[in-house]
């Protein structure tokens, strides 16, 4: 699974992005990110709000239920600020 | 009518590009244009803009689509410039042409409302001193997007 992070979630992460493979119990974005946020202190620091977290998956917006799955691009990122 | 959808780094020329909507044809009644710029508040130096490219061209795709289904347009662009921007330079040009201006204003409006909350951009201002922070969504913004969904 590619993992995409954007704007302060990737400042917080250290990464841009990152190729993993989460075991098959992580079948959501909300899962997916229960997962990462204990992956390291950057992960935890940038998924420590959920609130303030926007994900897309395979390049469409997704919420907390949305599934994931093997081969998937899935991204984290704050609220869109664009125009 | 293909929309035409650029993310650049590069300035926008809004001359050439009503030109290019009206090349050759005698149709278009109205044109409608929005320039976003950059302010310069609270002693900003600078915007950095970053986007999810593949993301950002479908979404605004997606968002060009629906404005064309709901106005009758004869010709769209939208061009979001990305990378660092000084106070002063255009950031987003939309451009809408239809026959008539009703369609052409209303859908110009449609289309910068939505690119606000419904496109993959952020926004990071740097300060004179070197202070920085990332631009938060506003609500109004959002409110904005939703007056244009249907009742």
């Amino acid at each position: 699974m590619r993992i995409l992070y954007f704007a302060w979630v990737k400042q917080r992460v250290g990464v841009a992005e990152e190729e993993l493979s989460p075991p098959p119990e992580v079948r959501d974005v909300a899962g997916l990110i229960d997962w990462l946020a204990v992956r390291s202190p950057g992960h935890a620091e940038a998924f420590a709000n959920r609130k303030t977290i926007r994900a897309a998956v395979n390049q469409d917006f997704a919420g907390p239920d949305h599934p994931v799955a093997v081969g998937d691009e899935v991204a984290f990122f704050p609220p869109v600020t664009g125009g | 009518m293909t929309p035409r959808i650029a993310v650049q780094e590069a300035p926008f020329d809004l001359a050439a590009e009503t030109a290019r909507l009206t090349a050759g044809r005698q149709d278009v009644g109205g044109l409608a244009s929005f320039v976003g710029l950059c302010r310069a508040d609270d002693g900003l130096a600078a915007m950095v803009l970053e986007h999810y490219p593949g993301m950002t061209e479908r979404a605004i795709a997606r968002i060009a689509e629906e404005a064309a289904d709901r106005w009758p347009l004869l010709g769209l662009t939208v061009i979001h410039r990305v990378g660092r921007l000084e106070p002063g330079a255009p950031i987003v040009l939309v451009l809408t042409a239809s026959a008539h201006r009703t369609a052409a204003l209303e859908s110009c409006a449609f289309l910068i409302d939505w690119l606000k909350t419904g496109a993959p951009f952020w926004k990071r201002e740097e300060f004179e001193g070197g202070a920085e922070r990332w631009v938060e969504a506003k609500a109004a913004d959002d409110a904005a997007a939703a007056r244009w969904k249907p009742a």
